[in-house]
């Protein structure tokens, strides 16, 4: 299943898990980032909280946490080169995988077509 | 500037769009802040082949003596500005700043000697109140005129002399901060070899009327890009250039922000016309017992960027301050984080470690000289 907010998060659920990162529309607006700040495994996050932040060659942004639950993983690759989040950032360039609390929560968030036109 | 006042476009804004530029509101102008390029690879285009900027969003001021000579005008200018004006030969071009009667800074701008008057350009926010500062002080003696019908174009990075060099043959006899007046596509252009990013470059005065297509010519050359206000900033800031209202404003004297040398010896204690401008006595009590606090490097340990308003401390546990960041971001040629600030004097030597407030850690950054890449000014 994959779902978006309006804050430009993508997650892909599998088996209660989402596996989350920011839209290549984000990506975009963003710029070429050089820094990322993960959460450390284990981290519980509620909805709306930050959990991540980003820093362009201009400026810093959070990752909003899209739904409740805890850090079971986080991707080490974009810490190492921000870049990916820019060439790559609905696949290698995502950020952290989240154990959801509640699963059916998801169902609130936009899917994809909801999500288009938002950013048309 | 409230929300509501239409902000103004500059001549290029027909091309910025053209170029795909994100637009944005700076000092009440739209400005491009980047091109499809993005902030990174014009970044580094610019250091490494030649960017184009456009600066037409600045003020372009010229102050012509009502009778008598230019030594008329110097000598007026010096009674707002503190730096040698009198001395400046014709066809030179020098660094200045309009000081308040505390000995903090008005705004900082450029001063040619254009032979029958002076030509400044001032910082787009600020150029209004120069104007009216001016016009106040030199009012009397001297004719003030804005130019508002002049774009104003830099050029910058190791190959603009020679892609300005295609349209005019003698820009290689220039060398910086001179300033001459040629045609370019038949257009009489104002020149002068300078800039805000470190490198060798120009600053082309245009007539609005023609500065579109003067531009667009120049950007047909393969060793030109256009560049945005966001690579603007990443090259100042490693060039460690200030930038007005971050690191230096009415709050920050000369001294403090590290600017000595943009006042020459004969304006200083001793020399033939020492003071004699607003916070002479602030200014020169500095030069003398040395400024409390001093604007420096600062280059942290890690990757995060430190950005202006990060508090600075002594210790890792934050508890004793001793400055602030004024800017920071990253910096595509040193490949990492950079950043400057005010700090105590007791911690301005090169290679002290103090600790950045981050996202509410203490990160490591250590004073660093200034700048942080090495100029290739033509002297």
């Amino acid at each position: 299943m994959l779902k978006f907010t309006d804050e430009h998060e993508w997650l892909k659920i599998e088996d209660g898990v989402a596996t989350v990162g920011i839209t290549s529309h984000a990506a975009d607006q963003l710029g070429d980032l050089v820094f990322v700040e993960l959460p450390e495994a284990g981290a519980t996050f509620t909805k709306g909280e930050s959990a991540a932040t980003v820093e362009s060659v201009k400026a810093a942004s959070d990752v909003y946490c899209p739904l409740d639950g805890e850090i079971v993983e986080m991707n080490p690759a974009i810490v190492d080169d921000p870049s990916l989040v820019n060439s790559d950032p609905q696949g290698a360039g995502w950020f952290f995988k989240l154990k959801l609390s509640d699963p059916s929560a998801a169902n609130a968030l936009l899917d994809e077509a909801a999500y288009k036109e938002l950013i048309a | 500037m409230d929300d509501h006042t239409p902000l103004k476009q500059t001549p290029l804004h027909d091309l910025h769009l053209s170029l795909g530029a994100r637009m944005v509101p700076f000092a009440g102008y739209e400005m491009p802040v980047q091109y499809p390029a993005g902030v990174m690879k014009e970044h580094l285009f610019t250091r490494a082949c030649a960017g184009l900027f456009d600066v037409s969003h600045m003020g372009q001021i010229t102050i012509r003596p009502k009778s008598g000579p230019i030594e008329d005008a110097a000598l007026a200018l010096e009674r707002i500005v503190p730096v040698d004006v009198l001395g400046l030969a014709e066809g030179r071009q020098r660094y200045g700043l309009f000081t308040n009667q505390t000995g903090g800074i008005l705004d900082d701008l450029m001063i040619a000697n254009r032979g029958d008057h002076l030509f400044l350009v001032v910082n787009a926010s600020c150029k209004e109140a120069d104007f009216a500062h001016l016009k106040a002080h030199l009012g009397e003696s001297c004719d003030v005129e804005m130019l508002e019908d002049r774009a104003l174009i830099a050029l910058q990075g190791p190959h603009a002399e020679c892609v300005l060099a295609e349209l005019w043959a003698d820009v290689a006899t220039m060398r910086f901060m001179d300033v001459a007046e040629a045609a370019l596509h038949d257009v009489p252009c104002i020149i002068s070899r300078s800039g805000y990013t470190g490198e060798d470059g120009f600053e082309i005065s245009i007539p609005a009327s023609h500065a579109a297509d003067v531009t667009r010519r120049i950007l047909e050359h393969p060793d030109v890009m256009p560049i945005g206000l966001g690579a603007r900033d990443s090259l100042r800031l490693e060039a460690g250039l200030c930038l007005y209202g971050n690191d230096i404003d009415t709050g920050t004297t000369p001294v403090e922000a590290a600017l000595e040398w943009a006042l020459q010896k004969v304006r200083r204690t001793g020399g033939a016309r020492a003071g004699g401008f607003p916070g002479s006595d602030r200014i020169l009590a500095d030069f003398a017992t040395g400024a409390a606090r001093r604007r420096v490097g600062l280059k942290p340990e890690g990757r995060a960027p430190v950005r202006g308003g990060v508090s600075l401390f002594a210790d890792p546990d934050g508890n004793t301050p001793v400055g602030t960041v004024t800017s920071g971001g990253f910096g595509p040629s040193v490949d990492g984080p950079v950043a400057m600030g005010y700090v105590d004097q007791a911690h301005t030597a090169v290679g002290t470690k103090l600790y950045a407030e981050v996202r509410g850690k203490y990160l490591p950054v250590a004073v660093s000289a200034l700048p942080f890449i090495t100029p290739t000014y033509k002297r």
